[in-house]
């Protein structure tokens, strides 16, 4: 300022004297002058230290503060996700179905410059898609159309790469099942928008949506490693025998829970319209059959419990039965009088038709009823089939009911029954979803304990002498009982179209598991002499599983000869003579 | 760059070699960012208001050579053409202001704008410098003649300017038109007691506001203590500059244009402050400082009273308005819908910004000495 001072008051006096105003302003106007510029340095310099604030305090809010946290909601943060779907676990916490973050492109045709440019380079990185449809999306003007759900991070990549306007993405979930097909029939799949429509994921599908995918997962009483050895066996013998199709179920027999349950062929659920719709079809859970011989066992149950017959009982079973314009007649005819294990051993038609007689229509209705075979059964599935139960039920379908004729059930829903005449008489609803020890008490008493025990017998000696042989897995007490069906076709049974199935349960001491297995129409080869019956096809196969999983079920093999076994095992074998003797089989 | 010989003797000739070129540099810089800016946030507000794309953008690329042009030509004037301007430029846009109050269609509780064909104006943008060099010319001639009632007509025009804001109402526009003149008074040697007098006046022209206006009084509440109401707006901005850190996201990057809904004008720096990250906002307050300062530097100079005290109001006016604008970006000063000169969307706003701006290089010119206007 004082520098300035006397050259501006110089310049003034110049100012003065070239105007012709008075020279009384002089000294007003200087002085002015000279206010106003240090009022003026005031003004410019709280201006100074606005500035350096305001720069201060941005670099404050851009670099030294941290970023607060509440703007991740912006950013594709999967933590933050809360559509979707929970994880499926199987009942080792092994995942089945879980959530990728994925990439899908759509386009606001509005935007898109260039609709036949774009849609010709975009088709150059995603060459599965068809030029001329993503033409049309493109120029159709539309704000939002779809182009492709799921890319990958590359392919994302590559369409950004493009830099092509009015192509965006949106983050989604895609369902992923790590094990393929392993377990299609049971998770079922969903479609793009992550909606379940099949298997567990439609059945349980608002209960998983409302966990969301960081929720608690679903566990399901599946057991992969179970789950493995089955579908590999049955697919083993699918092949073998040139079979349409195969089915099985592994059931815990004191809780009902489901360890493992396939049916061939199936599919990838990672891309279930890839598979034809065939595939998609559960005959574990959703076919119903008549499922032939395996109902033996259920028609000497119901015999045994409801004293129509005793052990020691027999029937003649020397003729065929003539009623009307059927012939019952048995397949491995013994010509004689059999007592009611032989008649479970050899699969005598003749002898379980009599011996339904004598439990009654009414009586076999309400066993049958009480085993939970002549309504829906009630698995976690929204597939699961209505039985077929005869129209009339008189005493021709009486007879034919007792060897498994007539009445369609579905295989899961057999397994469920059989497990109640194994494992002290407690029928216990099949599931899916792991349970808690203690369920048995959500069974309910369907025979005597008593009548299981008996039942427990008669089943071993029809692995260990009838048509059953071949089921046997040595060491673990493998019982069960063999059933071959002729399937119905127009105009009567199809002589060449079988359902040959094994019912098992082990170990025949006290059963822990029961397994129901069964192949659609399989053919016979050489080793098997031709034959397609279940004694040559759905038993050996049976034996093999139980081998496979009896040891990852923690099962300890014992001595099948040894005196204890023997003795509990023990069954009174009548002769052809009605003489009884007690024998130990074999 | 074009380029003059120092003897060229033409008015172009004459312009560049007088204009600060420095400023003029710093001013073309603001108007090149701007546009940028205006291209990264507008379309996503534009968007979301259902417009096309574009929208704000094709309308900005009409204002903006017509700023350009006012610039130069405003600029290319004398003090005594640019005193014209402003005189006539006030009468006509204060009579415009008058016509608001009948005919402008009520925009968000105010009526501030004019459907002129297909643009709307705010005339209230043009009367701030207007009235900033007639208040200068006011206060200088009672310096220079004595006798004359220079401060009293000011006086009167700014009752006059004010009551008209508020009737709008408009009190950000008021709050700037007060402070500028407040400056001038101040400048002009205004004796400390009245100098007093008026800050006084001003106090308690802002309480009154805060205890009779129940949105000023809320703005105020809610950046005092935050949680006492929804502060939306500005915790976004905030997350902006947090997220763009020292880099920024990148062009384009951004994510409070999508959400902010005046992205394109009050908040447009956080936009810059996102995408772009710190140095090309420090670039943006150091090119605002230097216009500012170096105005004002020139001032020290300057001889001519007049000249002195409309550069310095409409510098103060300029270098407010920034101030205000990134403080509130910043979240230093409560939320005021204020642009952010050059840089944010706004035909008005920019044209009159323009004027201001052609005015002060038109002003700071350097002139041969001949003891200022007669």
């Amino acid at each position: 300022m004082i520098q300035t001072d006397l050259p501006v008051k110089a310049r003034d006096i110049e100012a003065e004297i070239g105007s012709d105003s008075g020279i009384l302003l002089v000294g007003s106007k200087a002085q002015a002058i000279r206010i106003g510029r240090i009022r003026l340095l005031t003004v410019a310099l709280v201006f100074a230290i606005s500035f350096v604030v305001l720069a201060g305090r941005l670099i404050e809010l851009t670099v030294i503060r941290e970023p607060s946290p509440s703007l991740a909601f912006m950013s594709a943060s999967p933590t933050k996700y809360t559509a979707g779907r929970a994880d499926i676990v199987d009942r080792n916490g092994i995942l089945l179905a879980t959530n990728l973050l994925t990439a899908s492109l759509y386009a606001d045709a509005r935007v898109v410059p260039d609709a036949p440019e774009a849609a010709r380079r975009l088709v150059t990185v995603l060459p599965e898609l068809s030029p001329s449809a993503v033409q049309e999306r493109l120029a159709s003007g539309r704000s939002f159309v779809w182009l492709k759900r799921n890319l990958t991070p590359s392919q994302q990549a590559a369409v950004n790469g493009l830099g092509i306007p009015g192509l965006y993405f949106r983050d989604e979930q895609r369902r992923l099942y790590p094990q393929g097909a392993l377990d299609s029939h049971v998770l079922g799949f969903t479609d793009v928008d992550g909606n379940g429509i099949a298997g567990v994921e439609k059945y349980f599908d608002q209960e998983m949506r409302d966990r969301g995918p960081q929720g608690r997962a679903l566990q399901l009483s599946l057991d992969v490693r179970v789950q493995h050895a089955l579908r590999d066996e049955l697919m083993a013998a699918m092949v073998r025998f040139r079979a349409v199709g195969a089915a099985g179920v592994v059931l815990n027999a004191d809780t009902g829970e489901v360890l493992a349950l396939a049916s061939l062929p199936d599919f990838d659920p990672n891309h279930p319209t890839a598979a034809p719709a065939l595939a998609r079809f559960n005959r574990a859970t959703k076919g119903v059959y008549e499922l032939g011989s395996v109902f033996k066992v259920l028609t000497v149950a119901m015999a045994l419990d409801s004293g129509a017959t005793k052990l020691r009982g027999g029937y003649n079973a020397t003729e065929p039965i003539r009623v009307a314009r059927f012939t019952i007649r048995d397949s491995h005819a013994k010509k004689r009088w059999l007592s009611v294990p032989e008649i479970l051993i050899y699969s005598s038609n003749i002898g379980a038709a009599k011996m339904a007689l004598d439990v009654g229509r009414d009586g076999q209705h309400k066993y049958l009823e009480r085993f939970g075979l002549l309504s829906q059964a009630s698995l976690e599935l929204p597939e699961v089939g209505m039985p077929i139960v005869p129209a009339r039920w008189g005493e021709i379908s009486t007879m034919t009911v007792a060897y498994g004729h007539g009445l369609a059930v579905s295989p899961v829903q057999f397994a469920t029954a059989f497990a109640a005449t194994v494992n002290g008489g407690v029928l216990l609803p099949a599931t899916l979803i792991k349970r808690k020890p203690g369920a048995r008490a959500l069974g309910v008493q369907v025979i005597r304990a008593q009548t299981s025990n008996q039942l427990r017998r008669l089943l071993r000696a029809v692995v260990e002498k009838g048509t059953g042989r071949k089921a046997e897995a040595p060491g673990y007490l493998v019982g069960g009982k063999t059933g071959t069906a002729e399937k119905a076709g127009v105009g009567g049974y199809l002589r060449n179209a079988l359902i040959s199935s094994f019912v098992a349960a082990f170990p025949m001491t006290a059963p822990k598991y029961v397994l129901y297995l069964l192949l659609d129409e399989p053919q016979g080869d050489e080793e098997t002499h031709g034959y397609a019956t279940a004694g040559w096809t759905a038993a050996p196969l049976t034996g093999r599983v139980v081998s496979r999983i009896a040891p990852i079920l923690g099962v300890r093999p014992v001595d099948d000869g040894g005196a204890l076994i023997q003795r509990a095992m023990a069954l009174p074998l009548a002769s052809m003579q009605g003489r009884g003797q007690d024998v130990a089989v074999n | 760059m074009i380029s003059f010989a120092r003897t060229d003797t033409s008015i172009v000739g004459r312009w560049w070699w007088t204009v600060d070129r420095w400023t003029l540099l710093a001013v073309a810089l603001l108007i090149a960012i701007g546009a940028l800016l205006t291209l990264a946030a507008s379309p996503a507000v534009a968007e979301r208001l259902q417009l096309q794309s574009q929208h704000f953008v094709l309308r900005q690329a009409v204002f903006l050579p017509m700023a350009i042009a006012v610039i130069f030509v405003i600029s290319l004037m004398s003090p005594r053409g640019v005193r014209r301007v402003s005189v006539v430029g006030f009468a006509i846009s204060l009579l415009l202001v008058v016509a608001t109050l009948f005919l402008g269609p009520e925009i968000k509780g105010a009526t501030r704008w004019l459907q002129i064909a297909s643009l709307s104006i705010q005339p209230s943008e043009f009367v701030k410098p207007c009235f900033a060099v007639v208040a200068a010319w006011m206060l200088a001639e009672q310096r220079r003649r004595e006798g004359m009632t220079g401060g009293l007509i000011c006086c009167a025009l700014f009752a006059l300017v004010v009551g008209l804001l508020i009737m709008q109402p408009d009190f950000g526009m008021t709050a700037v038109v007060a402070v500028v003149w407040f400056g001038q008074c101040f400048i002009a040697g205004l004796p400390m007691i009245w100098i007093a007098a008026l800050a006084g006046l001003g106090l308690i022209g802002a309480i009154l506001a805060y205890a009779l206006i129940p949105h000023v009084a809320s703005r105020i509440d809610r950046f005092l203590d935050p949680a006492s109401g929804d502060s939306y707006q500005i915790d976004r901005a905030m997350d902006a500059f947090g997220q763009g850190g020292f880099l920024g996201r990148g062009p384009g990057e951004g994510m409070v244009k999508r959400v902010l809904p005046d992205a394109h004008t009050d908040f447009v720096f956080s936009v810059a402050g996102e995408e772009f990250g710190l140095i090309p906002c420090l670039i943006i307050i150091a090119l605002f400082g230097f216009i500012t300062l170096r105005g004002f530097a020139r001032l020290l100079r300057e001889e001519d009273f007049f000249v002195l005290l409309a550069t310095a109001g409409l510098l103060t006016q300029f270098g407010l308005q920034a101030v205000i604008n990134i403080g509130v970006n910043l979240n230093l000063l409560p939320t005021k819908g204020m642009t952010l000169p050059f840089i944010s969307y706004g035909g008005s706003s920019m044209l009159a910004l323009a004027l201001a701006m052609g005015m002060v290089l038109s002003l700071t010119r350097r002139r041969p000495n001949l003891g200022g206007l007669p």
